[in-house]
């Protein structure tokens, strides 16, 4: 595409794929910083493991009959605000993850500004499960993240509640975004959920992404 | 990868043997998603199952088909299938970006899923970059088709009645006039890719792409749809008697997804 000076550039596309991407020159040094990245991610990748105590012996799943997952700083800083607690629940497991973007405490005494993805257990009802991801799982991890969660888990009769944040400005609406009352909350459900939902449903076209999503 | 919808009783998983699967192909202008989704609104298809696959973005919707408030709550995903048996038609609809590096992945599962399922074949509508257009490919019609040498045999000839234009094959290196010609489809995705791969393998493949640039590209879906029609027939062309013309782009119906494509409404304090 020739730009107004003349110069001739590669046009971005929504396509997503760029063919022309698999045969794009590299320098040396880029193809270093490249693979080590790769090594790195994909080595610590082999760790994206989910330590979880259970009662019992460490290969059974465990028994989950309610399992909310706050996903992103907002979501998990309005669980430490409002729902955790030292007494009421106890640190059952971590993931560890490993991205360019963040790297998670392998403490588990984590500071609010840390980004981390911790499970607790209601210890009065200890089939109840609360996850705090603040950490960015990135999209090449987000099956695996999955996979090894929900993998660990006994998934009959299980209800699970998705926590998150985007932001206003990505809301679709007739009206301009400066005009609506925010925050606001919407909601996704399967067809399986009967109990009510606390707010609207989410209308198209808005679409949710990412770990939510997946 | 498959994994049909429960339609409850016990229902058997769908059956596509002998089925046209049409797909898209994550292009230039997303011509190719536009044209599927205005197939699948207009034929009224029923979800059939979804594909479940690490191989693209996750996203999750409501129903982008709903018209009414009692079918707008079903979720949607990134990768479904619906189903018009009547036809012998199943879509596959992909909504979102490959994953860096997977999509090589997800093309050779959807073809052995292709061969698996018995589908007779496959159409996949595609787009590529309007600007690398040659001199010759500036003129005339931007529609281009390409077929696998399995399909040629069984509709070549119609590909002659209709006068569609094969997707030329460009010069390995530009300028130097006596060099192997190869397929280039800049912009098309994994179209190349999926073509090639379905030529070796011996599945029936075509491929229907239009040259476009990234914009309002509904005009694009729409060129691109009624070009799949004249071949496939899938509504019926009216011949309108006041304009004396055969237009069928009034009868194709706009999902109510395609709201907002542009933004929000403007704040009325700008003016």
């Amino acid at each position: 595409m020739a730009t107004f000076f003349g110069e001739v550039v590669v046009a971005p596309s929504r396509a997503g794929l760029d063919e022309e991407e698999e045969a794009r020159e590299e320098t040396p040094e880029d193809r270093e910083i490249r693979r080590e990245i790769e090594k790195k991610r994909y080595q610590r990748r082999g760790r994206l493991r989910l330590d979880i105590r259970s009662g019992g012996c460490a290969e059974e799943p465990l028994v989950c009959s309610r399992f909310i997952v706050a996903i992103g700083r907002n979501a998990a800083a309005f669980l430490s605000s409002f729902i955790l607690d030292s007494v009421c629940w106890e640190v059952v497991g971590v993931v560890k993850l490993w991205n360019e973007w963040c790297r998670t405490s392998s403490a588990t005494n984590v500071l609010p500004t840390d980004s981390f993805c911790l499970f607790y257990r209601l210890i009065s009802d200890p089939t109840v499960l609360l996850c705090q991801c603040s950490c960015y799982v990135a999209e090449d991890q987000q099956f695996q993240w999955l996979e090894k969660v929900f993998g660990s888990m006994q998934k009959k009769g299980l209800q699970v509640t998705i926590l998150s944040t985007c932001p206003v400005a990505d809301y679709k609406t007739q009206e301009s975004t400066l005009t609506l009352v925010s925050p606001f909350l919407k909601a996704l459900k399967t067809k399986e959920f009967q109990e009510q939902v606390c707010c609207p449903l989410l209308e198209q076209p808005n679409i949710v992404r990412d770990l939510p999503a997946a | 990868m498959f994994i049909p919808c429960d339609r409850g009783g016990g229902s058997a998983a769908p059956d596509f043997k002998g089925f046209t699967l049409l797909m898209p192909a994550v292009s230039v202008g997303n011509v190719g998603q536009l044209a599927v989704d205005l197939v699948i609104s207009t034929l009224d298809m029923a979800k059939v199952g979804y594909f479940y696959t690490d191989c693209l973005v996750p996203m999750v919707g409501n129903n982008p088909y709903a018209t009414a408030e009692e079918n707008s709550t079903e979720l949607s995903i990134n990768a479904e299938v619906y189903s018009l048996p009547s036809k012998k038609l199943v879509v596959l609809q992909i909504r979102s970006p490959f994953i860096k590096n997977k999509y090589r992945a997800f093309c050779e599962t959807l073809l052995s899923w292709v061969k698996s399922s018995k589908c007779a074949r496959v159409v996949l509508l595609s787009s590529s970059h309007a600007y690398q257009r040659d001199d010759e490919q500036l003129l005339g019609t931007p529609l281009r088709y390409l077929l696998t040498p399995d399909l040629e045999k069984a509709v070549g000839g119609r590909m002659q009645e209709l006068n569609w234009k094969e997707m030329e094959k460009v010069a390995a290196y530009p300028g130097i006039s006596d060099t192997d010609k190869v397929l280039h489809i800049p912009g098309g995705g994994i179209t190349k890719l999926l073509f090639t791969e379905s030529c070796s393998e011996g599945i029936q493949m075509a491929v229907l792409l239009k040259f476009c640039s990234e914009g309002d590209n509904i005009p694009d879906a729409f060129v691109l749809v009624n070009y799949l029609n004249e071949w496939l027939q899938l509504i019926k062309s009216e011949v309108s008697t006041s304009s004396n013309s055969t237009d069928p782009s009034s009868q194709w119906k706009i999902p109510s997804s395609w709201r907002l494509l542009f933004g929000n409404g403007l704040p009325p304090a700008l003016f």
